[in-house]
């Protein structure tokens, strides 16, 4: 059983990779769509508004499908975890662009006149104002979506991707032991989850003693 | 062109038998989700310390391990206890046990999300704590609770996706079988994301209607 466990475990460096891939990749990417949605153009505001809903409304394996074997009949072959990553890191990034919009939506535009007033340009407005308070509200918002991202990833065994789940599946039809080996993983996923969760939950209770956000 | 542009389309009427079976599946889940998601929340808030334990284990376990990783335990988990359920059967199972666990978190925070003033009004007008529970606080919780549970509810008409690797026919099994006779990966995938989301678009949709409404009398 130890040796299967020591298999089953070498799957958490590419759980992990792809999970803080697509967190880093989706995370940046969200940015300009945040900032898009407070555009004075109605029309891309309109259009990131039906991006966004579009990528939630359909669900992470048939987005995945569509990429790696969809995208290859197309000409554009990537290798799976590519594809993996590539995938959640597109629905991340609409995941993404929704938390920092709620973020910046929480603050006052009270904060953004008054470093007008102050001088500040709109670069620096944003650097030292806006940011490190839209970050307070959406840093545990994050954290928790990370936690489903890392969830997520147990998808890209569907595609052949050896990750946790995939190793676990394998050994599973292999030993005949799928309640033990399963429940060793999903173990071994609260495990993992286990430092956002702690992250998510100081921020969050940080801030309500700092800041008296609703 | 726009023959080729809409080509995806001829693959609809083969997905759309999955399209069934996805919200019948729905459609169980969160009947039994929504039960069991009231009976881990009362039991989560027991005198008695080990149904407390057992239901926040549950609920833990339903909320914190990946679906798929549910799915696996429960359908090739449960042979080697000698159950062998049908797929079907072990989808409902697995999706009702994580539907359950979030809906207990809905319903828990719905109700706390009533002031204590509430309950205790009721109790100075000399109402016991049932009356109270039925007239004052399940009303007023229903409001809060109602538009996150009917969202549970759309989450799981999307997840049915993965019961596809078990082997249930629903709209990515009808979708993968369409793919490997014809070789039309992108189109018939496209075809299976335009269902899903034609149904989650206007669903969400209607959610938030509801809730600006319902918010209106809070």
């Amino acid at each position: 059983m130890l040796g299967v466990v020591g298999y089953i475990a070498l799957g958490i460096g590419a759980t992990l990779l792809i999970t803080a891939s697509a967190f880093t990749i989706g995370g940046i990417l969200a940015i300009p769509l945040a900032l898009a949605q407070r555009s004075r153009f109605a029309i891309l505001r309109l259009l990131v508004r039906g991006v966004v809903n579009l990528v939630r409304a359909v669900p992470p394996l048939v987005w995945l499908f569509l990429v790696f074997f969809g995208f290859a009949e197309l000409g554009l072959r990537m290798s799976p975890l590519m594809a993996a990553i590539a995938t959640f890191s597109f629905i991340a990034m609409s995941y993404f662009a929704e938390i920092y919009r709620a973020g910046l939506a929480a603050l006052s535009r009270g904060q953004e006149e008054a470093s007008a007033a102050l001088g500040l340009s709109t670069v620096d407005s944003y650097r030292f104002i806006v940011v490190p308070q839209v970050f307070r509200v959406v840093g545990p918002m994050m954290a928790s979506y990370g936690i489903g991202l890392l969830k997520d990833s147990a998808l890209a065994s569907t595609i052949g991707v050896v990750e946790l789940t995939f190793r676990a599946a394998s050994q599973a039809q292999q030993t005949g032991q799928g309640l033990t080996i399963f429940a060793i993983v999903g173990i071994i996923y609260l495990l993992l989850s286990l430092p956002l969760a702690i992250v998510s939950r100081q921020v969050d209770s940080r801030l309500r003693a700092r800041f008296s956000v609703a | 062109m726009i023959e080729n542009l809409l080509s995806w389309t001829q693959y609809l009427p083969a997905l759309s038998k999955g399209v069934g079976v996805a919200l019948s599946m729905t459609g169980i889940v969160i009947v039994l989700g929504y039960l069991l998601g009231l009976i881990l929340a009362y039991a989560s808030v027991s005198k008695l310390q080990v149904i407390k334990i057992v239901a926040l284990v549950i609920v833990e376990v339903g909320r914190g391990v990946p679906l798929l990783v549910l799915l696996y335990i429960v359908y090739q988990g449960l042979p080697q206890l000698q159950l062998t359920p049908t797929a079907f059967a072990s989808a409902v199972i697995a999706f009702t046990w994580s539907a359950g666990a979030y809906s207990a978190e809905v319903i828990r925070t719905s109700i706390d999300a009533v002031p204590n003033g509430q309950s205790e009004a009721a109790i100075a007008v000399g109402m016991n704590r049932l009356d109270s529970f039925r007239f004052i606080i399940a009303p007023q919780a229903i409001r809060v609770g109602i538009p996150p549970l009917m969202n549970i509810a759309i989450q799981f008409f999307q997840f049915t996706s993965l019961a596809y690797v078990i082997t249930v026919p629903e709209i990515m099994q009808a979708a993968y079988f369409q793919a490997t006779v014809t070789f039309d990966y992108f189109s018939v995938f496209l075809a299976a994301a335009f269902l899903y989301a034609v149904i989650t678009i206007p669903a969400t949709m209607l959610v938030s209607r509801l809730e600006r409404h319902l918010a209106k009398h809070l």
